[in-house]
């Protein structure tokens, strides 16, 4: 269990469901070497990751920050940005992690320092504030960001779709660049989690949730708690922005809807929600329920919709319209909050919480 | 301490004038920048109208959370919920609101403000009793379930008017500019500035004159004792969340009437400018609420004319710059 930090699943059928989605990812590209099917598992994969970090700020010290995704995208838009000037190369690559996780770290260091110190719903709305202004920012600066449209840019040779590495007549599929840049998005995913739970389950991870519980008594124990949830900010943020990386790799392609929306924070929330506050796994189980309900669920929302829309049924065909996904997310959302605040692992966890 | 003789008067409070003069003082110093008086006063009149609007809109979110320390996050929805029902008024009454008379001009505009701050009040009562009342003092799940309610709100406006812009026209007779000398200034922001500056007074004569009002303040000071003093603090509360959907309602009319056309997005767009607002004031406080809207609107007007690359970040440089003066804004009005 080292490689799990001590902090095993803790239900056997947690365990289970996490074992499946893992087994499920290894195997996407054989399974299914569709396009979609690998879209689809990737997502998972980077959500896991954003989620698991956006968990650090929100389950583990109870701080709700609407500027994860401007972390995401400023990795996203780093990568993006050194590959589209430099050239597709390696050194591209590396210029984009060296200047953008640093960044996105700074800029959590700078939020954090100011508004952590008050008070944490000031965070919150600072937050919100500053992701909007960025947003508007890098749609803005279209020089640099490529504005709207954002900016396309090529990989270097070994992970370009076109790269046949093993032929098929050896194993019976191919191996090609996009087989490889799938699993080296999967095997960061990994690393960024297990490194993710090590944290979590650190002293100073303890020390988070003291804070959360209770901040003044974690105060007078002797902890600074405003340098312990401004380092879980950085952290946060420097995760996110290693997510954004892999996006960008993984898309080439980055603009303001794929990495900056504010829908794409939403979408977080509701993850970290659904799959459990303050579980690392959470992060995994929910991410993998919402993506594969965002790419499923919205075709069959689409056929209710024009079901309805013939049956002559009124206001139906538009609240069932696949682009009011929203709305029933949000429903979800606040459901979710209100009746099973603690997430589907927390839901799993608890009969044997309550035993034990 | 106890031969203090009781005959004294007690201190008057501190009073606290420095945030007060800085929207003057900002005024000032950017006449020699503009350069002409006239372009200033423009500028100085576009600034207050649209100050006057953002603070309609503020100064139910501040109040909400003063009283009830309830950060509601979907305050936008009431906004361009506000403004969504002002277009049900606005849009078959066309006729007259395009008629050259300011008599059935105002016989739209009154009835579509007041229908429009109505249907957010009850809004407000919805909300209040589904949304919030089951997560009273946990910060993080009001946080969570009001965003949520912002998402559903928003979503709604789309199903059920789609996702269009819709038109939404200034009334004939408040077209047009009065010129004084040099300076013009647009009929419909003298109407904002003089309905703003109706309600910052009409909110600090009910807060300072009334029982009321009185309870309101004492409520943000220390609810328990209220309660104890056989209050009914939650009923308070709900009236206080009312009458900030209302506000924000009628907030969400005028913006609507300002940028003469209304879409659900300016949900989302308004609630990040309100939220710098009432950061800047000071959380819960009404007249903090008051000078950071000015200011927030004084930057953007002279910030959007002097640099206009700066426009995109002047809000957030102003929000900076306040709180390192001041931490928890311009006045800090709770201990929380």
């Amino acid at each position: 269990m080292m490689i799990l930090s001590g902090d095993p699943p803790r239900s056997r059928l947690l365990a289970v469901l996490l074992i499946v989605i893992v087994a499920m990812l290894v195997l996407t590209p054989w399974l299914f070497p569709g396009a979609k099917a690998m879209n689809v598992a990737v997502k998972i994969c980077i959500f896991a990751v954003l989620v698991a970090s956006y968990d650090l700020l929100l389950g583990y010290t109870g701080t709700v920050s609407f500027a994860h995704t401007m972390f995401y995208g400023i990795g996203s838009y780093a990568v993006a940005i050194a590959l589209y000037a430099m050239g597709p190369s390696w050194a591209a690559i590396g210029t984009g992690i060296v200047v953008g996780l640093p960044m996105a770290m700074l800029l959590a260091l700078a939020i954090g320092l100011f508004s952590l110190r008050v008070a944490a719903i000031f965070f919150a709305m600072i937050t919100l504030a500053v992701a909007s202004a960025f947003q508007v920012l890098a749609s803005q600066m279209s020089w640099l960001t490529g504005g709207e449209d954002g900016r396309t840019f090529r990989l270097p040779e070994l992970l370009r779709p076109g790269t046949v590495l093993i032929d098929k007549s050896a194993f019976g599929f191919e191996i090609n660049g996009r087989t490889l840049t799938y699993y080296l998005v999967f095997v960061v995913s990994a690393l960024l989690i297990l490194a993710l739970l090590r944290v979590v389950n650190s002293p100073f991870g303890r020390v988070l949730q003291a804070i959360r519980e209770n901040p003044f008594r974690a105060e007078a124990l002797g902890y600074r708690t405003v340098f312990h949830l401004t380092y879980a900010n950085c952290i946060a943020a420097t995760v996110a922005a290693c997510a954004g990386v892999l996006n960008a790799l993984w898309l080439r392609y980055v603009g303001p809807d794929t990495s900056l929306a504010f829908s794409i924070m939403l979408d977080i929330l509701l993850m970290v929600v659904i799959g459990g506050m303050g579980t690392i796994y959470g992060a995994i189980i929910g991410a993998g329920i919402f993506i594969i309900a965002q790419n499923y669920l919205q075709t069959l929302m689409g056929a209710a919709s024009s079901a309805a829309a013939d049956a002559g049924l009124p206001l139906l065909p538009g609240l069932l319209h696949p682009d009011r996904w929203l709305l029933w997310l949000g429903l979800l959302f606040i459901a979710s909050v209100y009746f099973f605040p603690t997430g589907v692992v927390g839901r799993l966890r608890r009969p044997k919480a309550g035993a034990a | 301490m106890s031969d203090t003789a009781t005959s004294d008067a007690l201190p008057k409070p501190k009073r606290d004038l420095l945030p007060v003069l800085l929207p003057a003082a900002f005024a000032l110093l950017m006449l020699p920048l503009v350069g002409s008086a006239s372009s200033w006063a423009t500028l100085l009149a576009a600034s207050l109208a649209m100050g006057m609007m953002i603070f309609i809109m503020a100064s139910g979110l501040t109040l909400v959370f003063g009283l009830m320390d309830v950060l509601n996050f979907g305050h936008g929805a009431f906004i361009a919920v506000g403004a969504y029902i002002a277009t049900l008024v606005f849009l078959p009454l066309a006729g007259w609101s395009q008629a050259d008379s300011l008599l059935t001009n105002l016989a739209v505009l009154v009835p579509a403000a007041v229908l429009a701050m109505g249907v957010t009040a009850l809004l407000g009562l919805f909300v209040e009793r589904v949304l919030i009342l089951p997560v009273y003092g946990q910060h993080l799940k009001q946080i969570l379930m009001t965003t949520g309610g912002l998402i559903v709100a928003e979503q709604t406006l789309y199903a059920l008017w789609g996702p269009q812009i819709i038109p939404m026209p200034l009334p004939a007779s408040l077209r047009g500019s009065f010129i004084f000398g040099e300076v013009a200034v647009a009929k419909y922001r003298l109407l904002a500035m003089l309905v703003g500056l109706a309600v910052f007074i009409a909110i600090q004569l009910v807060l300072n004159r009334t029982k009321i009002g009185l309870l309101i303040r004492a409520g943000v000071e220390n609810r328990e004792m209220v309660e104890a003093l056989g209050y009914r603090i939650r009923r308070l509360f709900l009236g206080v969340f009312m009458v900030g959907a209302a506000l924000a309602g009628l907030g969400g009319v005028m913006w609507g009437l300002y940028r003469e056309q209304v879409h659900a997005s300016i949900g989302d767009e308004l609630t990040v400018l309100v939220f710098i607002v009432v950061i800047i004031g000071g959380l819960g406080s009404v007249g903090g609420c008051f000078i950071g809207a000015l200011l927030v609107a004084m930057v953007a007007n002279f910030g959007g004319f002097l640099v206009p690359k700066l426009a995109l970040v002047s809000n957030i440089l102003l929000m900076v710059a306040i709180l390192m003066w001041r931490p928890r804004g311009l006045y800090a009005v709770t201990s929380r």
